[in-house]
């Protein structure tokens, strides 16, 4: 395992650089808060080259399998890094809501335990921001792009980290060029979206903060009430497309962006099944609420259910409304969406569409192979049949998805919650969505839950984020041995 | 002519068949098994070489530099292409024709241009007869369905029926009962023999009659002959190999397609790559996956494997659990006369498809498409007339004015786009497209001095 150590040094030295954003910004908005994050990117530098130095002989012994136990190491280790600011800074924040809040940030879910938003220091704002945007595309996924030490293990790193079932599509026949362009794109969709929320009406610093947290679909706001504290229908408007976006696999905005066709988007089967749910998701939700009478104006109706069906299908979690007050169809709805919507190669999280389609497309086979026994029919997604092995791989994944989501549950009530906050907090948690309903929903925040409520929240976060795979393998004998 | 045919599979044995009976040709047979040529040297009157088609030394020991024509049709693409290739670069070989299945080349046309590849023209036999039996099911109740000036003009070969109008009439009556379309009868076989359509010849059920029309009025004219069969929804395919493929290709978006295949691996890529057809993995005659796929509401059943005694019995199977129609595909004539008037309602013979197109090419002059009909005893041709009236002996006179040999008769002029029926006082002109039915096809090379006189020499 010294070859493990080593790269995780490598990583936790890396992420060390990624304290220049709120350095910078605490010097700029002179919020007293830098020596703070000076001393944190020194103690995640320094161990990480300290670790780096120790097992340099070990630095090319990488195995295939290392890939998923770096990659769930990585990530633990770098929210344990990420919540040192937060120790420091807030004094009076426990250890296991400063990890929540940092690990909420990395894996996008967006959940805070943070009160008080609006008064919080902008360096810290900003960092959890960062945070979001960093783990949006994956921070492995970036360290393969820009470190060549990465580079014996980049593809099995890459794969373990990346959302979605189909994980040998390379746009590049190297997997650091792959992973350059989409953080490139990734990074010049992030500065537009930017530059849109500042013209929609938001201040330079709410616009980067928000820009971040829409393009990697993560929901933390520089805000208590979240977009709402906004009341504005040019920024709700910039956010739904941003959010739209990044819901999308990003190797197609690469392709169009290169090509300046929408042509990609068009043939994609994930993303016209994505414009499908969420059209008739948006148009069932408005009728819905107007005819129930929860808004008696049409279009605040179409407003509200929009903006909040998006936010909370492409696993984003921004709210402008308190949803859970809503008919109980819909609050229950937005979380189903959170589960299937996003898709592979997004920065989303859940089952991701093309997992929703191709089991669909298979159950659909069954029903067709009762009256043709004999029939061969192959699985496809968008006309392109899908082999075997995929499909096999994708139903072990529905299975342990909700064996995960079950036992997780389980274990929130038996630490004494309600079933509606148990189940939808682990939901939300598990999808990187954020709010669920009750206790944590869009009007609460989880702040309001147990040390050991954070903690298994905390971990459905972290296999949620990883596609479980990559973080159950390691608790399987297989993988230990020799 | 000197002929050079590589590769003496089915298409390669017919083609020098037909080549080898015409006087004029020289035909040399190469191919890699020699057990083949010798059984083939046997019946023909050729040479063979033993080799590897696309080798120089190969080709030069069979007389590459004299060719006039190379025609290369083993099994292989590649090879065909590059035997051209070979026979271009080193003995400028004036006319190369390849045998080119996959639709990956075929999809290419640039692959096929001056500057490219040195295939003159290629044939893709699958294509062909893909494109035969697609015509045959979207003209239900049609023996042959034969295309000439690009689908402008269709031959037609129909069986009599005693409820089609015409039926025991007299063929002027056509007209009279048609007046809005023009069509013409060049051929009509009573018993396997031929008799020569006259104005007072009196139809009899039972008849096998050929008729020129222009595509849009066949149907009006085949409802005279028999009546109008239902258009086709539902076809069964047996075998899915590359005609059988190609033809649910070519099907699966009007009609409702199931495709039988034997082989798991097969069954499994093909409906991978067909998107609407039903693909059924068992044996075509297997008669409880017949029934159980409901083979009794098939309007088609088509039998296209690589086995013809399997082809004809999954055919009759099907024919007697109530399939409306079923077609075989049968290359041995013999087989094919045997069933055709029996339990089988079409023998499709892949050679005489083939061939028709390959005879286009190899012929002298201006021909443009020849069809062999009833198993190559009979053609049907489209040639170009060129010159002046002086210099040819067709051009200027009228239709009844041309000596033709016994048994041939003009059908039809296509005259830039506009057909005219070959009525007794159509004038030819220079630049005419001429369709003709030969009854016996032995009277061809009278047909083409007749008509290309001055541009043999």
């Amino acid at each position: 395992m010294p070859g493990v150590a080593h790269v995780l040094g490598t990583l936790l030295a890396f992420f060390g650089i990624a304290y220049v954003v709120p350095v910078l910004t605490s010097l700029v908005t002179l919020d007293g808060k830098a020596p703070v994050f000076l001393l944190a990117a020194l103690i995640s530098s320094g161990t990480g080259l300290l670790v780096r130095f120790l097992t340099r002989k070990h630095s090319r012994e990488l195995k295939p399998r290392d890939g998923f136990l770096l990659a769930t190491l990585s990530w633990v280790l770098m929210s344990l890094s990420a919540s040192i600011p937060l120790l420091l800074a807030l004094p009076g924040l426990s250890f296991t809501n400063a990890y929540f809040e940092a690990m909420s940030g990395l894996t996008t879910t967006g959940s805070t335990i943070l009160t008080g938003l609006d008064n919080l220091a902008p360096s810290i704002n900003i960092w959890r921001h960062t945070l979001h945007w960093l783990g949006g595309l994956g921070i492995i996924v970036l360290a393969v792009a820009i470190l060549p030490l990465l580079g014996v293990g980049g593809m099995q790193l890459y794969r373990a980290e990346a959302p979605g079932p189909v994980k040998d599509e390379k746009l590049t026949p190297r997997i650091t060029e792959t992973a350059k362009s989409l953080w490139v794109v990734y990074t010049v969709m992030t500065i537009a979206g930017m530059i849109a929320l500042r013209m929609a009406g938001m201040t330079w610093f709410d616009a980067i903060c928000h820009g971040m947290s829409a393009l990697s679909l993560g929901g933390f706001s520089t805000h208590d009430n979240s977009l709402g504290h906004y009341n504005s229908l040019a920024i709700e408007m910039v956010m739904c497309v941003l959010m739209v976006a990044a819901s999308l696999n990003f190797a197609r905005h690469f392709v169009a962006l290169r090509r300046l066709t929408l042509q990609p988007y068009r043939k994609d089967p994930e993303a016209r099944a994505i414009a499908a749910v969420l059209g008739v998701s948006i148009v069932g939700i408005t009728l819905l609420l107007y005819f129930e009478g929860t808004y008696p104006v049409f279009f605040s109706a179409l407003r509200h259910a929009t903006f909040n069906v998006i936010s909370m299908a492409t696993t984003s979690g921004f709210v402008t409304e308190n949803f859970d007050t809503w008919p109980a169809f819909a609050p229950i709805w937005l979380l189903f969406l959170t589960c299937i919507v996003c898709s592979t190669g997004s920065t989303g999280g859940g089952i991701k569409m093309f997992r929703t389609l191709l089991l669909a497309r298979k159950a659909g086979r069954e029903l067709k192979l009762l009256v043709h026994p004999s029939a061969v029919w192959p699985v496809r997604i968008g006309g392109k049949p899908v082999p075997d092995h995929i499909g096999d791989s994708v139903l072990a994944f529905i299975f342990l998805y909700f064996v995960t989501v079950v036992t997780l549950t389980f274990a929130m009530l038996l630490t004494g919650l309600d079933f509606d906050s148990s189940f939808s907090a682990i939901v939300a948690s598990i999808n990187n969505a954020g709010p669920g309903l009750a206790t944590v929903g869009p009007s609460h925040n989880y702040s309001e839950l147990t040390h050991t409520q954070t903690w298994i929240c905390t971990a459905a976060m972290l296999v949620g984020r990883l596609e479980i795979f990559s973080v159950l393998v390691l608790f399987t004998p297989a993988f230990w041995r020799k | 002519m000197k002929i050079i045919i590589l590769g003496a599979g089915q298409v390669g044995r017919t083609a020098a068949y037909h080549l080898s009976r015409e006087e004029s040709n020289e035909v040399t047979v190469v191919d890699i098994n020699e057990d083949t040529l010798r059984d083939l040297q046997d019946r023909l009157d050729i040479r063979t070489v033993a080799g590897n088609a696309s080798y120089p030394t190969v080709l030069e020991a069979a007389g590459a530099n004299e060719a006039d024509i190379i025609v290369a049709l083993t099994s292989a693409d590649e090879v065909n292409m590059m035997a051209c290739e070979v026979a271009f670069t080193l003995y400028r070989t004036p006319t190369k024709i390849a045998r080119i299945r996959s639709a990956e080349y075929t999809n290419r046309k640039e692959l096929f241009s001056e500057e490219a590849l040195s295939v003159d023209v290629f044939i893709s036999p699958e294509e062909l007869v893909t494109d035969y039996i697609e015509k045959l099911i979207k003209h239900p109740g049609a023996l042959q369905v034969l295309d000439f000036a690009d689908g402008k003009v269709r031959l037609v070969g129909v069986r009599a029926k005693k409820d089609g109008l015409l039926v025991g009439r007299a063929l002027r009556e056509l007209r009279e009962h048609l007046p809005k379309s023009d069509a013409r009868v060049v051929a009509i076989y009573r018993a396997g023999r031929s008799i020569p359509p006259k104005g007072d010849t009196v139809l009899e059920q039972g008849d096998e009659v050929f008729f020129l029309a222009a595509s849009t009025d066949i149907k009006r004219v085949m409802s005279e002959l028999r009546k109008a069969d239902s258009p086709v929804k539902r076809v069964v395919i047996a075998g899915g190999g590359n005609i059988g493929f190609r033809l649910a290709k070519a099907l699966e978006k009007q009609n409702q397609v199931k495709l039988i295949e034997r082989d798991q691996r097969r069954a499994r890529k093909v409906s991978e790559l067909l998107e609407n057809t039903i693909v059924l993995n068992g044996d075509a005659a297997d008669e409880e996956l017949l029934i159980e796929e409901n083979i009794d509401s098939a309007d088609v059943f088509a039998a296209l494997t690589n086995s013809e005694e399997a082809n004809i019995l999954s055919a009759m199977l099907a024919k007697r659990l109530g399939a409306h129609k079923v077609m075989a595909l049968i290359n041995k004539p013999s087989y094919a006369e045997l069933m055709e008037s029996g339990s089988i309602d079409i023998a499709i013979s892949p050679q005489s498809i083939t061939i028709g197109s390959l005879l286009a090419h190899v012929r002298r002059g201006d021909i443009v498409r020849v069809h062999s009909l009833r198993r190559g005893a009979a053609e049907a041709i489209e040639l170009i007339v060129h010159g002046s009236e002086r210099s040819c002996r067709v051009i200027g006179k009228r239709i009844e004015e041309i000596q033709l040999p016994e048994g041939a008769s003009i059908g039809a002029i296509v005259r830039a786009d506009r057909v005219i029926m070959a009525h007794h006082d159509a004038v030819v002109e220079a630049d005419d497209h001429v369709i003709l039915f030969l009854a016996d096809r032995r009277h061809i090379e009278a047909v083409e001095k007749l008509f290309l006189g001055a541009a043999i020499r």
